[in-house]
């Protein structure tokens, strides 16, 4: 009985917690196009956000593509069909394995990052001194992050792909005599207008998530300290659940659209 | 030396009711600020001092009751017009709340940044706000770099920038040394001499309220229990009052 109480009640604090991630969503698009607008801001977190995080996505960019041709030459040379290995990896890369990884990878620094910010901020009152100097720290900290993150993540997802299928080229020009400029061509080749469109449009999505979530986290930080820890770990948990959501949702909608 | 008060109210509570589930923490107080003078509410902690000024600058939301800051009841206020009416009150934090990421100048332009004022302007406040409280020299620094007194006069030197009517100061002197205590009130008063505010100190440190206070409130049980000089307060029979003095 104790145990389907305590059921009930997860149940209950994760709609609660639906229900205000709602309303956040909400005042966000309420207050994005009103003014005023704090585009100095906006660019130093999009610096915080791109420029910081370049080194982390271009070393598990390069790790992946170096990793997911080598495991997978063996068996493609198997069936004789190591020919194909280019184009198997680029659509691969580009339509889900690049922007998933990066995305989760980016969710565990840039989501987590901004709920320990905005936590600690919240619990040592910055937010509430921004607030009684007449500022409204919503659109100063939150709108700015999310912005931020929502045209950052495309950017480094691209940037991404592209060392991805630099290893992947590397580890073909070293075991398979297969030159630069020969990968590359058979990667554009392979790759088409409807693999790009959609899985560049997802990413748009990605940042959203990574950068609502991460702000809700922290904007409504409780309990102290603990309560900044809590508030980085619940971010990057919350952050990765609905990016599969939003993955599994884009694929549905681009089969629609696409035929993929 | 006391200031000289004017007997006009700047800032009005009445019937403050505020309460957390079953814990009524503010239960109909009432209290006037008048131009000019420095008043002091003390109170045991959870004594609802900090909700009090919380409900005051629009932190927290009363159950029910008035407020009134410069005769405009702020309920009443669109959040634009109470923005505005905010930049007439300073609030220096009982952590001080200094932005860590900006640096010192920059956490006292932050405030100034809706006024659009030339930079050799805003440079001028900036400096005289820092001069005012002895940390010119800081100016570059980052918050991390002070110590808690400095970081203290630094969030006192931010709350004043915006040439404030009413400075609302939160246990000012909590976490201090004696020596840095006392170097925070004698500041106090300078600020109030100079600047000519009206204000409202919350603290339970007896001392900075036997030194500023022009009149004191005693906030028990969510109500203004005892209101009065510290003489008057001090020399006070009742019990519940004299356990303040102690």
């Amino acid at each position: 009985m104790k145990n389907f109480a305590q059921i009930l009640n997860s149940f209950y604090t994760f709609f609660i917690e639906i229900g205000e991630l709602s309303y956040f969503t909400k005042r966000f698009f309420k207050e994005v196009f009103t003014k005023p607008f704090e585009f100095k801001e906006l660019l130093r977190q999009c610096y915080n956000m791109g420029n910081k995080s370049l080194l982390l996505v271009g070393v598990t960019g390069f790790i992946l593509g170096l990793v997911f041709t080598l495991q997978s030459r063996p068996t493609l040379l198997e069936f004789g069909a190591a020919s194909w290995m280019p184009s198997m990896v680029s659509i691969s890369i580009v339509r889900e394995l690049g922007p998933v990884i990066i995305a989760l990878i980016c969710a565990g620094k840039i989501s987590s990052g901004i709920g320990a910010e905005l936590g600690s901020m919240r619990v040592t009152e910055q937010i509430d001194a921004m607030e009684v100097s007449g500022t409204n720290p919503f659109k100063y900290l939150v709108i700015t992050r999310i912005m931020a993150a929502t045209l950052m993540l495309p950017l480094l997802i691209i940037f991404g792909d592209a060392i991805a299928l630099f290893g992947s080229a590397i580890v073909e020009n070293l075991k398979g005599d297969v030159s630069f400029l020969l990968y590359f061509n058979k990667v554009f080749d392979a790759l088409k207008f409807s693999d790009i469109i959609p899985a560049t449009v997802k990413t748009f999505f990605f940042g959203f998530a990574i950068g609502l979530v991460g702000c809700f986290k922290g904007y409504y930080c409780k309990k102290g300290t603990v309560g900044v820890g809590e508030a980085s770990n619940s971010a990057v948990v919350y952050t990765s659940m609905l990016l599969f959501v939003i993955d599994f949702i884009a694929v549905f909608v681009s089969d629609i659209f696409f035929e993929i | 030396m006391k200031n000289t008060i004017n007997i006009v109210t700047v800032l009005k509570i009445k019937d403050l009711k505020k309460s957390f589930g079953d814990n009524q923490v503010l239960n109909n107080f009432s209290m006037e600020l008048y131009e000019g003078e420095n008043l002091v509410i003390m109170g045991k902690s959870g004594s609802g001092k900090s909700v009090m000024i919380k409900c005051l600058v629009g932190l927290m939301q009363p159950d029910s009751g008035t407020i009134e800051i410069m005769n405009r009841n702020i309920a009443n206020l669109t959040q634009n017009e109470f923005n505005e009416l905010r930049t007439d009150i300073g609030f220096l934090f009982q952590g001080s709340a200094l932005y860590d990421s900006m640096t010192v100048r920059e956490n006292l332009e932050f405030p100034l940044r809706k006024q659009k004022r030339k930079s050799e302007d805003t440079d001028k406040l900036v400096i005289k706000a820092l001069e005012s409280v002895g940390l010119a020299d800081a100016i570059d620094l980052m918050p991390e770099e002070l110590s808690g007194g400095m970081k203290r006069r630094v969030a006192l030197a931010r709350s004043i920038i915006l040439l404030p009517k009413i400075i609302i100061y939160d246990e000012p002197t909590t976490g201090l040394d004696p020596i840095t205590a006392k170097e925070i009130i004698q500041l106090m008063q300078s600020i109030q001499q100079s600047y000519k505010t009206s204000s409202l100190i919350i603290t339970h440190d007896v001392d900075c309220a036997r030194v500023i206070s022009n009149r004191m409130i005693l906030l028990i049980d969510g109500i203004n229990y005892a209101e009065g000089t510290f003489k008057e307060l001090s020399t006070s029979k009742d019990k519940k009052i004299q356990a303040f003095f102690k």
